[in-house]
């Protein structure tokens, strides 16, 4: 085999698998929201009986909980890639806090909805898709969330170290994902939708 | 060429160590991560199905080949050919690529394993445990009578039928939950499939070298992302509405049953391009060989195969013309099926230029990739009339609907994979299936398969709806109905050949050595079958045709290709 010529292309460089793996289950997520979202605004104004997107109250302060955590995530990616391990742990707690404080105001925001307006999901069509829309929003929200605290549980243990830098980039391209998603069901479910 | 005398490493011995007892041998299976076993168990999994599946459309046969039969009940004929499709699609159709992929896509690109070897496995137990839920339905799901049954609301669904009012019992939740679990393992496989071959590739392999294979099962996983998952999508809606009340599909509250409609042939249309891609992959690695040709035009194939993915995810609504969509709608999806004819043409040409002036070799993966060629051929036209929609109007949920997709998923999908065990069971064993009892198989297969789904065409233009338990013996379709249950059995006797000749081959069949077929891709130079570790020394690839470079180095591909 030394005997047949070398040719420059050979030593192409390759993604890593992880990135290219959550990439991929990116795209899967986005169809699932894209079939939701379309379910949504296609069901806009057609309940024919209960409570309307009337009763909903902008949620300004979570939006802007949810959004900024993407910020603090890619902080907290920039220390582990430069070794600062103390930042990267602050900073992973602080995205962590602002993750919980979204799902707390959206279970407020239920709350309220439940037992002053009284709409459940089997109340009516809106109730049915506002729920089912948000929820599984909400529940990509828990499962990141899930992740975090592993990473945080490790990083407290001391297991977490600058080596694992991709791999803490790969996890937070999934929370990224999240944030990005609350723009296109805030967008539809808060103004377009209300 | 004798492939002894080829510069392989590694030792060419038995693969496998010596089998322990039978609990050690069984606990190997189960606890494996190795692409090549998994491989091999989402195999022989599907052949199974594929034989229960067979046996639920053999009774469906019987029920239909005389007027006013009494073979089959009503109820159970609904849950046959409900469990038939649902079968066919998901546990035979979408197991069987990724097990052949599984087992060929780290092979052909020189890598040591999947990228996930664990998720590997996880996603094919999701599968498996699916496909168990599924068939558990007939004695666990009580339907409408109180007793054991399985999902009898045909494979699409159509909602308001699935509302807890119209199929009360458990039936369709059965389907709607193994689908869901299903859906999930697919995803799992077809994100390890495109992890690999984007990150796993050996020294040299360009993604414009690598065996058109794995090219289409890049193409038919990136498909499945956005495929299965809106399939998962309206599934959980279907189940909100089932089980926490909601209204999704409910006309009275507001919803519309049509919306499911849409959202289930979103998924349905691209699923026949993610089973017959893998196909299209098969025929282009087995017709070049036995041609002794490189295949023609290898770009213009990837690019067809892309283009025909991009096509395939806007021409669902051809599915819905009886329902009455806008004109603009109806044209838009005229139009947008009829240009899948164009790299589907494209890509026919291609295997027929490859096989032109080649010196072909008859054996029985090139006899099955030939009839495809013929058939799919056949197929595609019968497609483009249906894509017409005053045609449509005439002959929906008509047989000729029938006969044109089983002409697409029987005659292209299945003869594909016929072609496909015949090739590398010789791999996989390391013993070559017996070429006598594979013509058997072969010429039974292709006679049964034109006598029933030929005869179909003409059934439906006479007017006969599918999914019907019995028909009036006034209505003319008797000798033609009896004609179709006839080449059905024909079809399942060359069926049961085939499975007779993967058992005593196994035991019997001739050593097949590392290269049988004196083919060009990286998985012939390894022994046969592999070992664990694939290559004992990692490959390095100078063109599409690595062995051909090393057989004949005075000749190598490499200084033409660049």
């Amino acid at each position: 085999m030394s005997t047949l010529p070398t040719f420059a292309d050979e030593t192409v460089r390759m993604p890593s698998r992880g990135t290219v793996a959550m990439v991929c289950l990116i795209v899967a997520e986005s169809a699932i929201f894209t079939i939701f979202v379309v379910a949504y605004v296609y069901y806009i104004g057609r309940s024919t009986y209960g409570p309307t997107p009337q009763i909903l109250n902008v949620p300004i302060f979570n939006t802007i909980c949810l959004l900024s955590s993407s910020l603090t995530i890619v902080a907290a990616e920039h220390a582990i890639k430069h070794g600062h391990m103390r930042r990267f742990a602050a900073l992973w707690a602080l995205t962590m806090a602002l993750g919980i404080e979204f799902l707390v105001g959206t279970g407020i925001e239920w709350r309220k909805m439940i037992f002053e307006d009284h709409l459940t999901i089997r109340t009516n069509l809106f109730g049915t898709t506002f729920y089912s829309l948000v929820g599984l929003h909400a529940s990509h929200v828990i499962v990141g969330l899930l992740m975090l605290s592993l990473v945080m549980i490790f990083t407290l243990l001391g297991y977490v170290e600058q080596s694992h830098a991709e791999r803490i980039q790969v996890l937070a391209l999934y929370w990224h994902f999240v944030d990005a998603v609350w723009v296109v069901v805030f967008t539809v479910v808060y103004i377009v939708g209300r | 060429m004798a492939d002894q005398s080829l510069p392989i490493s590694g030792p060419l011995t038995e693969a496998y160590p010596t089998r322990g007892t039978f609990l050690e041998w069984l606990h190997s299976w189960v606890v494996t991560v190795d692409h090549k076993k998994l491989g091999i168990l989402y195999i022989v999994y599907a052949v199974f199905f594929l034989l229960v599946a067979g046996a639920e459309a053999m009774a469906m046969r019987i029920q239909l080949a005389v007027p006013n039969n009494h073979f089959l009940s009503p109820e159970l004929f609904n849950e046959f050919f409900t469990m038939h499709g649902t079968t066919m699609v998901f546990l035979v159709g979408m197991t069987i690529i990724f097990g052949i992929g599984n087992y060929l896509v780290p092979l052909m690109i020189g890598a040591r394993d999947m990228a996930f070897p664990r998720l590997n496995a996880f996603s094919f137990w999701l599968s498996a445990f699916g496909g168990l839920l599924l068939y558990f339905s007939f004695v666990g799901g009580f339907g409408l009578y109180g007793m054991g049954s399985a999902p009898d609301v045909t494979w699409w669904a159509y909602a308001p039928l699935t509302a807890k009012a119209f199929t009360p019992g458990h039936n369709t939740d059965y389907w709607a939950l193994s689908l869901i679990v299903m859906g999930f393992g697919t995803l799992g496989a077809a994100i390890n499939t495109l992890a690999t071959a984007f990150s796993m590739r050996c020294r040299g392999m360009t993604l414009l070298r690598m065996p058109l294979f794995v090219w289409l099962m890049i193409v038919t996983s990136a498909l499945t992302l956005i495929t299965i998952t809106p399939l998962t999508a309206a599934q959980v809606m279907l189940i909100i509405d089932r089980y926490l009340g909601g209204h999704f599909f409910d006309a009275q509250a507001g919803g519309a049953p049509i919306v499911w409609m849409h959202f289930f042939w979103v998924f349905g249309h691209p699923e026949v391009y993610v089973l017959i891609l893998p196909a299209f992959g098969i025929a282009s690695e087995v017709i070049p060989v036995f041609s002794r040709k490189a295949i023609f035009g290898y770009p213009a194939m990837v690019a067809a195969s892309v283009g025909i993915a991009f096509v395939s995810t806007t021409v669902w609504a051809h599915h819905m013309f009886t329902v009455g969509m806008t004109s603009v709608g109806n044209t838009f999806f005229v139009l947008s099926t009829m240009m899948v004819g164009i790299p589907t043409g494209i890509k026919i040409f291609n295997w027929i230029a490859t096989m032109w002036g080649g010196k072909i070799r008859f054996a029985t993966p090139m006899l099955f990739c030939t009839a495809f060629l013929f058939q799919f051929l056949c197929a595609g036209l019968t497609g483009i009339m249906l894509s017409i929609a005053p045609w449509d109007w005439q002959l929906h949920n008509s047989y000729f609907v029938i006969a044109h997709f089983h002409y697409t998923l029987t005659g292209s999908f299945l003869f594909c994979m016929f072609a496909a065990f015949y090739y590398w069971y010789p791999k996989v064993t390391g013993r070559m299936l017996s070429e006598k009892l594979g013509k058997w198989h072969f010429w039974l297969f292709f006679l049964g398969f034109h006598l029933t789904f030929d005869t179909m065409h003409f059934v439906g233009i006479l007017g006969m709806p599918r999914s019907i338990y019995t028909y009036e013996a006034d209505r003319g379709w008797n000798t033609l109905n009896f004609w179709i249950s006839m080449g059905g059995f024909v079809q399942a006797i060359a069926i049961l050949i085939f499975a007779w000749n993967m058992i005593d081959s196994y035991r019997r069949g001739k050593e097949a050595g590392n290269d049988p077929w004196d083919a060009w891709t990286l998985e012939w130079s390894t022994p046969s079958p592999p070992p664990a570790y694939n290559f004992a020394e990692d490959p390095v690839v100078r063109s599409r045709r690595p062995l051909w470079d090393i057989k004949h180095p005075n000749d190598p591909d490499w200084k033409y290709e660049r």
